[in-house]
């Protein structure tokens, strides 16, 4: 929802930055402000998943230029973990297996590390259990998932599913939702857009990064924007993705260039 | 590998002090002369000598052994010290008269031995520079019949059954290392659990290194009688010196009808600097003779330390029925080689055996798993199940499997299961995303890895075992 007053919460100017010295983001621009829901699309390879990566502060990705600002921060400035704890959170597009940590456990560690980091006591086992019994309804995931290992042997909807409980549990004041869509059939779409729109609220802000329009029938983003060669080229709302929708990227891309030309 | 995996393995030792004490050392060098005087000086009846002697000349024909996937500069037996021991009061009446210099560093090390702070439901023998300095709980166990003491005194004591049991399970000429340990072996614990008494404590061991120049060499004897049971816990460290330490122990374990033995060891002797320089080599041969009927020998080991091991914790399955265990976690980082295993002889009708290996490789360390199981014409009816998961952290460790299967009859049954896995950026990454530092990740990684082998474990040795391997690791990661 976009209100004039709201605080902004992540701005990004400039950012470059490159894998294994290739250059993917040059010049990324961007605003988000607290209770809105950000679209970012773009044809493959135009850079999305890294912008996502960088923002979340991977190791193989090295930022060249340009400035970060989260809550008025320097967020590049910060260890991957730590952005994690100051509430920056990445859905991954493809969730890791870890064998032998069960979920429940890895849940209550990375919990508490939020909790730590806000000056809150940890919640024992015993508090957690219950908490985490209740975050499950969001995404309407059965308790017998909380003892097996993280993510060994999911299906990829519940890979999925299991990453918004993660976001649940974390509450996060960013969530990136990197391709959350990607390989979930319909019905397990619907319940992970429905776990999200019961997460977005008026202090956090989403930024959900998508090939597909269908997400967005779900999910109903403030603004949307087209990503090509490592930068946002044009900037819309709803009826953008839509647009793109039916008409394809190569309009989008054609008109910038000629902008550019000008 | 990136700097955190990296810095996440390297954590300083924290047992590396060494105690300053009077010791009485023979001259370096072995002869005839010397294991007379061992022998000697530890005034043994002639049985004693015989074996020593025996084993010494068998030594003396026999080759330093090369198959294994280790290697180290040739090691000059003439230049160790055979004999070292703390200097001591003829025979001790109680811990009161014990050097108070040798409780602290027992104390230091985590293992008090005076009446008021030593561990209430674990009895330890104490042993220092192969030589035993306490034992406590020796009268409430003698209570119910156990012998629980150094070797040297079962020797004085109940020479009857250390003639009977000594070398019966690993005879003197059995490999190079344990020869060398039946002629010069200085110290080390003995064990004897009477007919149908479960041992009412877990029994332990505390090794100590202290000496830079002598080779250690403790002998270890544990006979369960019929319907007897005990559990025995093995601990080790030493002080970090730049030279290198043989450590060539050898541990024998009986167990008679329906009998049970449960071993486990947490070992964490040097393992020498991120270079490579010191460290111990820990050359040890262990093995246990299930010889009565529905007899279960049970070894858990938790190797973590030393340059080089080489070490098999074996069970030869005799009597029908009979059950062998094996669980081992084996850890190496920076230079650290391992070549350790099982060996499951089954004999007996209807023997049982697991063999469960996790083997973790960090920095340029080599681990490598190595394991037989043999099944001989009359063992109809067993079954064996190995199952070896080896972990790589960095991109330089090494990891092998090298499984030996000999099957001599139809009847029986061998399962063999392996898997190599490697702790990658991106599950670091994830875990890190969540907030979660990158040692808590590797801990939470590892003790997941671990987790079959260290629910074996007695309690309070599992949760030194875990806290153990997130100390080693710390710096690998990254």
């Amino acid at each position: 929802m976009i209100r004039d007053n709201s605080d902004v919460l992540l701005s990004v100017s400039g950012l470059t930055a490159e894998v294994e010295e290739t250059p993917i983001l040059k010049g990324m621009n961007l605003e988000v402000k607290a209770g809105e829901i950000h679209a970012i699309m773009g044809p493959n390879g135009s850079g999305k998943s890294t912008f996502s990566k960088v923002l979340a502060g991977h190791s193989d990705y090295s930022v060249t230029g340009g400035r970060v600002e989260f809550q008025g921060q320097d967020l590049l400035e910060l260890e991957a973990e730590e952005r994690a704890r100051s509430g920056v959170f990445l859905a991954f597009q493809y969730p890791l297996e870890i064998p032998g940590v069960s979920n429940l456990d890895f849940l209550r560690v990375a919990y508490n590390a939020r909790r730590q980091q806000q000056g809150l006591e940890e919640l024992d086992a015993f508090d957690f259990d219950e908490l985490v019994r209740e975050k499950l309804d969001v995404v309407k995931m059965d308790p017998s998932f909380l003892t097996r290992s993280v993510n060994e042997g999911f299906s990829g909807g519940e890979k999925k599913r299991n990453e918004i409980l993660q976001m649940a549990l974390l509450e996060p004041t960013l969530a990136i939702l990197d391709e959350t869509d990607s390989g979930l059939d319909i019905d397990a779409l619907k319940i992970v857009a429905n776990g999200v729109n019961q997460l977005a609220n008026e202090d956090n802000a989403i930024i959900l990064i998508t090939h597909y329009q269908r997400l967005l029938d779900y999910i109903v983003p403030d603004y949307v924007h087209v990503m090509e060669k490592g930068r946002i080229i044009r900037t819309g709302d709803k009826d953008l993705a839509h647009e793109l929708e039916a008409r394809g990227y190569d309009w989008v891309l054609q008109d910038a260039a000629e902008t550019v030309e000008v | 590998m990136t700097a955190t995996v990296k810095s996440l393995v390297n954590q300083p030792y924290k047992y590396g002090f060494v105690t300053d004490i009077e010791s009485e050392s023979l001259p370096p060098g072995l002869s005839e002369e010397v294991v007379r005087l061992i022998s000697a000086k530890k005034d043994e009846p002639e049985f004693m000598l015989n074996f020593r002697l025996k084993a010494y000349r068998q030594w003396r024909k026999m080759q330093e052994p090369t198959w294994p996937h280790v290697s180290y500069p040739p090691i000059d037996y003439e230049k160790i010290v055979y004999y070292s021991a703390p200097k001591k009061k003829d025979k001790l009446e109680s811990l009161d008269e014990v050097d108070p210099v040798l409780l602290e560093t027992f104390e230091k090390l985590g293992i008090p031995l005076s009446e008021q702070k030593r561990l209430s439901n674990v009895a330890v023998d104490a042993v220092f520079d192969s030589v035993s300095v306490a034992t406590t709980f020796k009268k409430q166990l003698a209570e119910e019949g156990v012998v629980f003491c150094s070797i040297s005194e079962a020797v004085q004591d109940h020479p009857e059954l250390v003639e009977k049991y000594l070398g019966s399970v690993v005879p003197t000429g059995d490999n190079y290392f344990a020869a060398l340990n039946s002629a010069v072996f200085s110290d080390g614990s003995f064990v004897y659990i009477p007919k149908g008494v479960k041992c009412p404590m877990d029994l332990s061991t505390y090794f100590r290194i202290n000496n830079g120049d002598s080779g250690q060499f403790e002998r270890t004897l544990i006979i369960a009688e019929e319907a007897s049971s005990v559990t025995y816990l093995e601990g080790c460290t030493a002080p970090m010196f730049d030279t290198n330490q043989l450590h060539a122990a050898v541990v024998e374990l009986v167990a008679l009808d329906n009998a049970e033995i449960k071993y486990s060891t947490v070992q964490n002797w040097y393992a020498g600097d991120e270079s490579g320089k010191g460290g111990i080599y820990n050359f040890v041969t262990k093995r246990g003779l299930c010889q009565g009927v529905n007899s279960k020998i049970s070894w858990t080991q938790v190797e973590t330390g030393s340059a080089i091991t080489w070490k098999y914790p074996s069970c030869v399955l005799v009597g029908d029925n009979s059950v062998g265990e094996f669980y081992s976690v084996a850890l190496t980082n920076n230079c650290q080689q391992a070549d350790t295993g099982t060996k499951m002889i089954h004999v007996g009708k209807n023997t049982r055996s697991t063999i469960i290996s996790k083997g973790i490789s960090a920095g340029r360390s080599q681990n490598s798993y190595r394991g037989l199981v043999k099944m001989s014409p009359k063992a109809k009816g067993a079954r064996n199940y190995s199952q070896c998961d080896s972990m790589l952290i960095g991109d330089c460790a090494e990891a092998n499997t090298f499984p030996y299967i000999q099957v001599q009859n139809n009847a029986a049954k061998v399962e063999h299961e392996a898997s190599t896995s490697k702790i990658g950026e991106d599950q670091l990454f994830y875990f890190l995303q969540r907030g979660i530092s990158a040692e808590d990740a590797v801990s939470m990684i590892i003790s997941g890895f671990c987790k079959d082998v260290f629910s074996q474990l007695p309690m309070e040795f599992a949760v030194e075992a875990d806290r153990l391997l997130a100390l080693k690791l710390e710096g690998s990661v990254g």
